[in-house]
């Protein structure tokens, strides 16, 4: 996948979970908590999700490491490049 | 063998059937009765339908809403908004000896009335609110302590107290005349904060919805499967018998059965009596009109009273306690068509002993005439509808236990509530009532917490 696709990827999840969020005008360097109505249980389903579609794992001591979109591809981009 | 089995097919039990299935997981719902739907079910009779439970839904948001308990079950369900299309109450109130509050869904009204009718108690009131506003909603991790100690330090007026405390302990109060403080929050938010609403179909709509999705994602579900025995060795549990026999094996169990209830299945005797039962139950009379209910000037969604102006929520010492009860009309909700038939239902505090000691006819008899008794009372504080009635219907405390299996037909389940949802075995689990959330949305939202956070997050 090239970052492109990775970042459609978590939009894709983000509009599942959240449907009425705005998406569309996300900043892609600002903290989701920032710009998203967000809990630490929708993290955990974004979470559960990318492991359900793309079988990566996060551990838990990673997931503060996917606060912005920037970041979040950035961490996905070694597992999900070769997919 | 199964990831997960779930004891139960009410709210509580779909909604974590619906988290594990979502994630691919082998997962099967127990119930041991016909139908779904457990404390909130339905049925047929004489040609009509008939909601069981559903007086409204607490938790009400609009569309579009990012935030609530109704926010996050839809959310988890992965539902839209418009699945369903909840429609607001029109208002409700709570009716004591010469005195009413009036509340609708927007906290700005009950405000009003309060400055009007309990002036020097507006400023405690707003101080309250902003600070059970922070408590957090998950239940997870909630402190004890009485609510009413919490109430007292802002209001000071009895029966403001008695008339703000009425409401949401007879919408959840496990414990006799208090509340636990987190409980407390909970309802208070429920009820007072975010409000009420039905969908236009009622508790049938809820509960196909959230059987479609179950059974759509692979989900399994088995009706007159009622689990006999949870069979344990060391702190894990190993296998499920049915009342038929037949064994099942599981990963990870959830429980909606309730905390005792469960804990007879494990058949341990020391952990059970540290949670003593729940004694609160209740009648329910339902009247079927020949008019819509604000034909003969009857247009609030739902009514609470109380005769006098000390509200005792007690197990009663007589089959009903017919000086307070809850009115709901289902019609009185802000829907584009009216319903098809005017209905009221009368909900009072019971006393499940007195019905269980009656035989068959002394039985039939008492509930011809709670329910003469209980209309009575209740025409007290709303137009008398007799006239209009043309079908009727009751249940009472031994026919929610012959239902649901919960202990003395107490709804809200145990007194004290097990937030965490872990038993003694490791791979046991407890979700709806007896794990903190009341309540059609509570018991939803519980039923995802507990899915997420001990069957569906960590190591997999
Ligand atoms: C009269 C009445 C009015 C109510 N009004 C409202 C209202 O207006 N608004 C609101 O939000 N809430 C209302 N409620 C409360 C609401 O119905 C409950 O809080 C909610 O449905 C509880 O869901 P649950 O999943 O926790 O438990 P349950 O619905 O009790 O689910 C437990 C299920 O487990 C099954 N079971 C038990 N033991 C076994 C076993 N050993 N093996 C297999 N299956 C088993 C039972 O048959 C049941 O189906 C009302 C309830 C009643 C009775």
């Amino acid at each position: 996948m090239t970052n492109e696709e990775i970042r459609q990827a978590v939009i894709d999840i983000l509009s599942d979970i959240s449907p009425e969020e705005d998406l569309e005008n996300l900043d892609d360097n600002t903290p989701f908590r920032d710009q998203l109505s967000l809990d630490s249980m929708d993290v955990m389903d974004i979470i559960l999700e990318l492991r359900k579609r793309y079988r990566v794992n996060i551990p838990e001591e990673d997931y503060g490491k996917l606060d912005t979109m920037t970041n979040t591809v950035a961490y996905l981009e070694p597992s999900l490049k070769e997919m | 063998m199964y990831d997960a089995v779930i004891i139960g097919a009410g709210m509580s039990g779909l909604a974590a059937g619906i988290r594990m299935a979502h994630y691919d997981k082998k997962v099967c719902i127990l119930e041991r009765h016909k139908m779904i739907g457990g404390l909130n079910s339905y049925y047929r009779q004489g040609g009509r339908n008939y909601d069981v439970g559903l007086h409204a839904l607490t938790n009400y948001a609009k569309k579009g809403a990012k935030t609530g308990p109704l926010v996050r079950l839809l959310r988890h369900l992965r539902m839209k908004w418009e699945e369903l299309a909840l429609i607001p109450q029109i208002g409700s109130s709570v009716a004591f000896p010469g005195m009413r509050l009036h509340f609708t869904n927007d906290i700005a009204h009950l405000e009003a009335e309060i400055r009007k009718k309990f002036p020097s108690q507006i400023d405690g009131f707003r101080r309250m609110i902003g600070e059970l506003a922070d408590y957090d909603q998950l239940g997870l991790g909630a402190s004890g302590g009485s609510a009413r100690q919490f109430v007292s330090r802002h209001l000071t007026d009895p029966l403001l107290i008695e008339m703000l405390f009425c409401p949401l302990l007879f919408y959840g109060g496990a414990r006799e005349n208090d509340m636990e403080f987190g409980q407390f929050c909970i309802m208070f938010r429920s009820i007072f904060l975010e409000g009420f609403s039905r969908p236009y179909n009622g508790v049938r709509l809820i509960l196909q919805k959230l059987l479609d999705r179950f059974k759509r994602l692979g989900g399994e579900l088995r009706l007159r499967s009622g689990v006999r025995q949870i069979v344990a060795k060391d702190s894990t549990a190993r296998k499920i018998i049915l009342d038929d026999g037949s064994e099942i094996e599981a990963k990870n169990i959830v429980s909606s059965a309730g905390w005792r209830e469960t804990m007879n299945l494990c058949q341990v005797q020391q952990h059970s009596p540290q949670i003593p039962s729940g004694q609160l139950s209740f009648i329910e009379t339902i009247s079927v009109l020949d008019t819509q209910p604000k034909k003969f000037g009857h247009e609030k969604t739902i009514v609470f009273y109380n005769d006098s102006p000390v509200f005792t929520y007690k197990k009663p010492q007589q089959p009903v306690d017919l000086r307070s009860g809850v009115i709901c009309s289902p019609n009185n909700f802000a829907y584009d068509k009216p319903l098809g038939e005017g209905m009221v239902r009368i909900t009072s505090l019971a006393n499940h002993d007195c019905w269980v000691s009656l035989d068959e006819e002394a039985y039939r008899l008492e509930k011809h005439r709670a329910y003469d008794r209980a209309v009575e009372s209740a025409v007290r504080f709303i137009p008398d509808f007799r006239r209009h009635v043309i079908d009727t219907d009751m249940f009472t405390p031994l026919t929610i236990r012959r239902f649901t299996g919960h202990e003395n037909g107490a709804i809200y389940g145990a007194p004290e509530k097990k937030y965490d949802g872990r038993t003694h075995l490791d791979n046991l689990f407890v979700c709806g009532t007896d794990q903190g959330m009341v309540g059609i949305i509570g018991s939803i939202v519980s039923g995802i917490t507990i899915a997420n956070k001990y069957l569906l997050g960590g190591n997999l």
